[in-house]
């Protein structure tokens, strides 16, 4: 035997471009750790390792530990048998979620996440940031600002935990906090399964699946009801069923529960009052378009809603109510962009939520391909109702030869704020006078946001425009998912509108250059002093031009109304 | 379907799937572009908006690089408002780079693209912080204040390499690429591909070594472009060498056949091996009394040898060889020529020995890693070379690679392989030891008890016969030898096997059932397979499959050994065995002998010569005492390989041609320097069988010479009548004899760059898949050899009882000679490292990292243990390339008695803490 003797060997080479490191002890990368894979193992528990899951994954991992330890995302790639760089990506573009590498500090254990939107923005939350901030314990919690949540009506408000504190104060929401009051509960109001049906519902559902009704004849009582998508584009339902009937099955639907435009809250409202008039309404167009899967897409920020649909749902397959096309509850984690239908459908195939160039539309190509019906909450609400009343009750609710009865979400100066069932064609002075018990005190009319931040800021002397879809395009503006933001004399449309194009530079996804970069300009250009009207010209125009998606394109909506209508204010 | 449409006011044709871009470029325009990478394997993605046009009747401009255009369309390209659109798009992209006298690239298409729009100064507010630099990969570097989030770095690391390191993170203008969890790239799963580099439209990733260290400035551009193709692998990538004030830059991937523009790691930054400082620049003789050792330091060979000029050294080279002939005649001289050489080389060496010494005593390293391959594709098909293309993997439905490695082997043909299983194909991975591809890619890994092949492919074929999946069609008309077989595997039941293989029946029958089940399937194969005393059964019973499914000779199915070295298969090809004459003609057959006769004047020897490790076993009898070694490394690659390096130091007269002091040189009395594969003129056949150019773009150092001439000279000066002014005479010659080189001329490379044989016609291209029709054995039929099971030569006990097995790494190629000395191949595997199960480490007591002792019957080497679960707990791996702790000390020399190669895969070994 023979030994390979050091001293026989020669010194292999002593060029100073050889960098000596010590030998590899390890293949390249960051090593399993088998403990932190047991640990995901038992956080996943039943959660099937199904790439499509990977969000729901995440969630259980921030929501079991308070953050996704670099470890514990390593043992999940590993587990899901995907690239770590796919986890990540994931993982870091949702807001919800905390990522902490090695040698970082975790989070405190509670977040409070005090709402940034325009309408708690006009009530005070950065004073109340600012006050919440400075009177916590910051190993203990933190306190983040955050976009729209959806209580534009009890503004300011705020999350701790998941539990919403509205009309919040510095003193209630360190008080619930001290109180351990941090998980929102299941919306009390909420008509359970049970008593729904007890009042004909579901009856609709059961007609179809038994063949009493054809999915024609619905799709023409739609049509003439004039029943169009609520979630912000106006597309009229019944077309849409029957586009999506056109392309080859197997077909999915999705439902759209992530309001996230700012000023929006009537899905919210609606599901925590009646969420099976939203299910069944659903189940019924799932069938209508032969849908095997129904997914209702939900914003993590509703986490009352989200456990309240957990519940129902789980009584609607115990019913056998979903047999056709089984219901999947997904769950968002904090961005506004999944509320565009091809990022949802990104999302729901649990990746980041970029928008989908069209064509192809997910009519033909959506969900995993597929051909794709998607709705928005409210939409699916009014379907047994148009169906049991007829068509032409509904069409007959609007006003000035508008169809229909709209939720409208108003916020901001008015003196009682809130979802006002209202008449499409309303005029937002009537809405305000008529609905809302008119201006708040000491306030006059400047102007409004006719749909959230997107929908452009017009000024009180349009404020007798009817609000429908189509009709506010002319002024450069839409009424969208008509979230009514009422601004007054005693706010600054200049700063409205930088909080809007700040929201929308922290939402962009940053896929496409004009609303990666035009909005971080755009906002850069709003915050310097004097607005440089030329290069805000210029962005605008390459915004509207050149974005992926209706974000980028609507992004500049705010300035180009300060400056159209308000233009005193950009001087 | 042709889709009519107008751009830019003409009418226009768009084929099947082209986009407005497509189209655009063809009819002569090409729009700008960031995102869009028209290279194959790019798919466009639309979101650097560089590229908008103005189709009539939309809302929005639209990315042409991503839309489809349709019947009717009009499409604008240069309306005011797109020419807007993508000025502005720039001027905002421009606006967050670095200055641009600070730039990563200064010839980056960001700021071509930013020229050509008369885009140069950034009026709006630029970003609010610049990401740092992350200098952490020796080869890369990673400068994101130049990155436009344009994805073509995810892309190629996801899409085209399918490396999986790089991700789009975060959001916003936050959304930038990240390595694993936003990991420096150092420290990351980088495989160092450097498709991201090669990809990058702005200079955020960068060829560390055309940046300046300290400013990250630098540039792409290069003096001069010479194409060319990789020196590494057997998978033959097409390159361009870069150069700048002489020397090579930068290397970039070509859109050969077999790359499709992709590199690994060795192919795009392992080429400063060419200058390295130990270099050989002058002819060296061995000083009087010099003993004969592992004991020079290459940077310093005059304390052994002293420098001669070229004149002395041919001639005592020549000499000593003619004087060993004409003492004890032709038969005591022997040769190695090399699979690293052109085809013109290789086939110079077996000429050479032939010619001049009147025997057929020349072989080469083939001998160590797909004798057996060859032997049972002769014996059961006709033929040894692969019958399809590793590119093939994209059109089958079930992909088997089994024994091999190809993600650090081949990575090209593995991205084919991984390229495969994303859009949906089955990979079945076999292999005692777990990789990569078994890991994160296989459908169905297979992690088998080592040395059981024979075992679990008779299972699956047994499962095969016994559930009537047999082709009986095929079979009837294509193979003989059937019922042979089926009754032979009428024992090797899965359940039988199940144990032996480590593997349980139900999975046996899984996997055979898949395989035989699928329209098409195709088999990979390496070294796992053929370096077994069993070997050429192994081989055998992977032919058997494939025949008895029909799986071979229709596109995405076949056989398929991953070929090793860059040119193994054109220098077997070439006769660079001692079996064969070249293109496979047997010295035993008379006819062969004549046919050869009559083109080369000479006589050539009836009788087969002796192989790699039968010259070292004759050196030790006092048969050979004299060796004519081109380009090859047996004291490092032999097995056993004290027993070589004591042959190796007893000959009588011993002449190495080669660039550095190798190993080998080291035992040398004559040492030639020779030139690096960029410094010379050839041809090269890869594992596709696609004859290859190679260019030279560098000028061999000091004295050193192209190996073609060398080898010329030295011809002459063992009185042989050779003419041969230029390699292209010799492949002249070699077309006349070779049939496997019809229609493929020297000009036809030059001018093609590529052409696979066989080759039905001088303007045709040749055959990707072979044998669809018929076999070349007699009657047409394959045959079916039926193979049984033998333990492998050495197995473990009580003393050694764990299982040794060598191979290769990613970084280095082989014994070393070359990568060892590149410098960021070196710097990513800087010392040899012996790889066991973190389990089996805890069970030694060995933190990983420490060194350890690993033994066998031959010897022992002391290095440091790396954990590794891919490892079962019995076994070891140890790479070869290392001489400070050469595995092959370890290594058992027992051969197949087919194709006499030794089993490096497998033998008894033991572990301790050192």
């Amino acid at each position: 035997m023979r030994d390979n003797a050091p001293a026989e060997a020669p010194e292999h080479g002593s060029s100073p471009a050889r960098t000596r490191r010590g030998p590899r002890r390890r293949p390249r990368g960051r090593p399993l750790d088998e403990a932190a894979l047991a640990e995901v193992r038992a956080l996943l528990g039943p959660v099937e390792r199904r790439r499509d899951l990977l969000i729901e994954a995440l969630h259980r991992l921030q929501d079991g530990v308070g953050h996704l330890a670099a470890r514990h995302l390593k043992a999940l790639a590993e587990e899901f048998r995907i690239p770590e760089a796919e986890v990540h990506e994931v993982a870091s573009f949702y807001h919800h979620f905390d990522i902490v590498k090695e040698g970082e500090t975790p989070p405190p254990p509670l977040t409070i996440r005090v709402c940034d939107g325009v309408a708690c923005m006009m009530a005070g939350a950065e004073r109340l940031q600012a006050a919440l901030a400075a009177g916590v314990d910051a190993s203990a919690i933190r306190v983040l600002a955050a976009p729209c949540i959806g209580r534009c009506a009890g503004a300011p408000a705020v999350h701790v935990g998941t539990r919403a504190v509205e009309r919040a104060t510095p003193e209630a929401v360190l008080a619930a906090a001290r109180a351990g009051d941090v998980v929102e509960p299941v919306p009390a109001q909420a008509l359970a399964l049970e008593a729904y049906r007890a009042d004909g519902g579901y009856r609709l559902l059961d007609e179809c699946l038994s063949g009493a009704r054809d999915a024609e004849s619905l799709v023409a009582t739609l049509s003439d009801a004039g029943l169009r998508g609520l979630g912000g584009a106006g597309f009229p339902a019944g077309r849409k069923w029957a586009i999506v009937r056109g392309f080859p099955g197997p077909r999915l639907m999705t439902v759209n529960g992530d309001e996230g435009e700012p000023g929006t809250f009537k899905d919210r409202h609606h599901l925590e009052r009646d969420p099976h008039r939203f299910l069944e309404g659903a189940l019924v167009a799932a069938w209508a378009v032969e849908a095997t899967r129904l997914y209702v897409y939900l914003r993590d920020e509703y986490a009352g809603v989200r456990a309240l649909l957990e519940r129902e749902v789980a009584a609607i397959k115990a019913a056998g109510l979903d047999r056709h096309a089984p219901i999947e509850l997904r769950r968002g984690a904090g961005a506004y962009i999944c509320g565009e239908e091809s990022a949802m459908l990104e999302s729901i195939e649990g990746k980041r939520g970029l928008p989908r160039h069209r064509p192809p539309y997910i009519a033909e190509r959506g969900l995993f391909g597929r051909p794709t019906l998607n709705h928005n909450v409210e939409t699916l609400l009014w379907i047994r109702d148009i169906v049991e009343k007829g068509p032409d009750w509904f069409a007959g609710l609007g006003v000035r030869g508008h169809k229909g009865l709209r939720s409208f979400s108003v916020s901001g100066r008015v003196r009682e704020p809130g979802v006002k069932l209202a008449p499409a064609g309303i005029t937002c002075r009537e809405l305000i006078d008529d609905y809302c018990g008119g201006m708040a005190d000491g306030h006059a009319l400047l102007g409004y946001l006719p749909g959230g931040a997107s929908g452009g800021i017009l000024p009180a002397r349009m404020a007798d425009l009817p609000l429908d879809f189509g009709m506010l395009e002319p002024h450069k503006a839409f009424v969208g998912s008509h979230a009514v933001v009422v601004l007054s004399d005693r706010d600054d449309v200049r700063k409205v509108a930088l909080n809007l194009v700040r929201f929308f530079r922290h939402e962009s996804c940053g896929q496409c250059t004009p609303c990666r970069s035009g909005t971080q300009k755009m906002e850069a250009l709003l915050a310097a002093g004097r607005w440089d009207l030329h290069l805000l010209g210029d962005l605008e125009q390459v915004m509207r031009d050149a974005s992926i998606c209706g974000l980028g394109q609507a992004a500049p909506n705010p300035v180009a109304s300060v400056l159209n209508y308000f233009p005193e204010s950009a001087r | 379907m042709t889709i009519r449409f107008t751009l830019d006011g003409h009418a226009v044709e768009a084929h099947e799937g082209e986009t407005i871009w497509d189209v655009a470029r063809r009819a002569g325009t090409t729009i700008p572009h960031l995102c869009h990478r028209p290279e194959p394997g790019y798919r466009p993605d639309g979101n650097c908006r560089a590229c908008m046009v103005e189709i009539e009747g939309e809302r929005v401009l639209a990315a042409s690089c991503i839309r489809p255009p349709a019947d009717g369309m009009v499409v604008n390209s240069a309306s005011e408002r797109a020419t807007t659109a993508r000025r502005l798009v720039m001027e905002l992209l421009v606006a967050d780079q670095p200055p641009r006298e600070a730039a990563h690239d200064a010839a980056s298409p960001l700021w071509r693209f930013a020229d050509e729009q008369g885009v140069t100064l950034a009026r709006f507010p630029g970003r609010e912080a610049a990401p740092a630099p992350d200098l952490s990969h020796p080869a890369m570097a990673v400068n994101l204040d130049a990155c436009i989030s344009c994805t073509l770095c995810a892309r190629a690391c996801r899409e085209v390499q399918v490396n999986d390191v790089i991700g789009m993170a975060y959001r916003g203008d936050h959304h930038r690429p990240v390595f694993d969890l936003d990991d420096p790239m150092g420290v990351s799963t980088c495989v160092a591909c450097g498709e991201c580099v090669q990809a990058c439209p702005t200079g955020a990733l960068m060829p560390a070594s055309i940046v300046d260290r300290e400013t990250q400035v630098g540039t792409r551009g290069a003096d001069e472009t010479v194409d060319s193709v990789c020196p590494y692998c057997g998978v033959g990538c097409q390159i361009s060498y870069k150069l700048r004030d002489g020397a090579i830059a930068y290397v970039e991937g070509r859109d050969g056949p077999a790359n499709e523009s992709r590199l690994c790691v060795k192919g795009r930054f392992g080429f400063d091996y060419v200058a390295s400082p130990e270099r050989l620049t002058v002819p060296l003789i061995r000083r009087e009394g010099a003993p004969k050792g592992l004991n020079v330091d290459p940077a310093n060979p005059f304390t052994h040898f002293r420098e001669a000029t070229w004149e002395e050294a041919l001639d005592a080279a020549a000499g000593g060889l003619a004087r060993i002939r004409d003492a004890h005649g032709g038969e005591a001289i022997a040769g190695f020529g090399s699979a690293k050489g052109s085809n013109e080389e290789a086939y110079l060496v077996q000429k050479l020995i032939r010619q001049a010494f009147g025997h057929n005593n020349v072989d080469h390293c083939t001998r160590l890693c797909h004798a057996s391959s060859v032997a049972a594709l002769m014996e059961g098909i006709g033929s040894g070379a692969v019958t399809a293309p590793f590119n093939d993997a994209l059109l089958a439905d079930v992909i088997v690679v089994i024994g091999a490695n190809p993600t650090e082997n081949h990575p090209v043909a593995a991205t084919y392989f991984k390229q495969a299983v994303k859009r949906g194909a089955k990979l079945v991975v076999m292999d005692p030891r777990g990789n990569t591809l078994m890991a994160r890619h296989a459908t169905h890994p297979i992690r088998f008890r080592p040395g059981a092949d024979v075992a679990l492919l008779n299972a699956m074929m047994h499962v095969i016969v016994t559930e009537n999946l047999v082709d009986r069609d095929y079979v009837a008309t294509h193979t003989e030898g059937y019922e042979r077989l089926a009754d032979h595997l009428a024992a090797y039941t899965p359940e039988a096997m199940a144990e032996r293989c480590g593997i349980d029946a139900d999975t046996i029958r899984t996997v055979a059932r898949l395989y035989a089940t699928a329209e098409r399937a195709i088999v990979f194969w390496g070294m796992g397979v053929s370096q077994h005393t069993h070997g050429t059964d192994n081989a055998r019973c992977l032919i058997s499959l494939a025949l008895m499914t029909g799986q071979v000779g229709r596109p995405g199915t076949g056989l398929h050994p991953l070929r090793g070295q860059n040119n193994v298969q054109g220098a077997s090809d070439a006769g660079l065995i001692p079996m064969v004459l070249p293109d496979y003609a047997k010295v035993t057959d008379p006819a062969v002998r004549a046919r050869f006769e009559a083109a080369w004047g000479f006589p050539v020897s009836p009788r087969p010569g002796l192989t790699v490790t039968e010259i070292m076993d004759a050196i030790h009898d006092g048969a050979i005492r004299a060796l004519y070694v081109m380009g090859e490394n047996p004291a490092m690659s032999d097995p056993d390989v004290a027993h070589a390096r004591d042959a190796l130091a007893k000959l009588e007269h011993c002449v190495v041609q080669d660039i550095f002091l190798t190993e080998t040189a080291m035992y040398a009395d004559v040492v030639l320097p020779a030139s690096a594969w960029p410094e010379k003129t050839g041809t090269v056949t890869n594992t596709n069988r696609q004859v290859q150019m190679g260019r030279p773009a560098l000028a061999p150092p000091g004295e050193a010479r192209e190996d073609f001439a060398i080898l010329v000279d030295l011809g002459r000066r063992l009185g042989l009548p050779w003419d041969y002014a230029h390699p292209r005479e010799v492949f002249a010659e070699m077309a006349a004899v070779m049939p496997s080189l019809a229609n493929i001329s020297w000009e036809r490379l030059e001018r093609e760059d590529v052409v696979t044989y066989p080759c039905p016609a001088p303007d045709a291209p040749g055959h990707a898949v072979v044998f669809g029709d018929a076999f070349p054995r007699a009657g047409g039929r394959a045959l079916f050899v039926p193979a049984g099971l033998r333990a492998p030569d050495e197995t473990p006990d009580d003393a050694f009882p764990m299982v040794l097995t060598t191979g290769r790494q990613l970084e280095h190629w082989h014994t070393g000679a070359m990568t060892r000395r590149a410098g960021i191949l070196d710097a990513l595997e800087p010392a040899p490292t012996a790889s066991l199960n973190p389990r089996t480490l805890a069970r030694l007591g060995v933190p990983a990292g420490a060194p350890i002792r690993v033994e066998t019957r031959r010897g022992a080497i002391t290095l440091a243990a790396r954990a590794d679960g891919a490892l079962q707990e019995d076994m070891v791996f140890v790479p070869f390339a290392y001489v400070e702790a050469a595995a092959n000390l370890l290594t058992n020399p027992a051969i197949d008695p087919d194709g006499k190669i030794p089993e490096f895969k497998y033998c008894a070994a033991r572990v301790v803490a050192a």
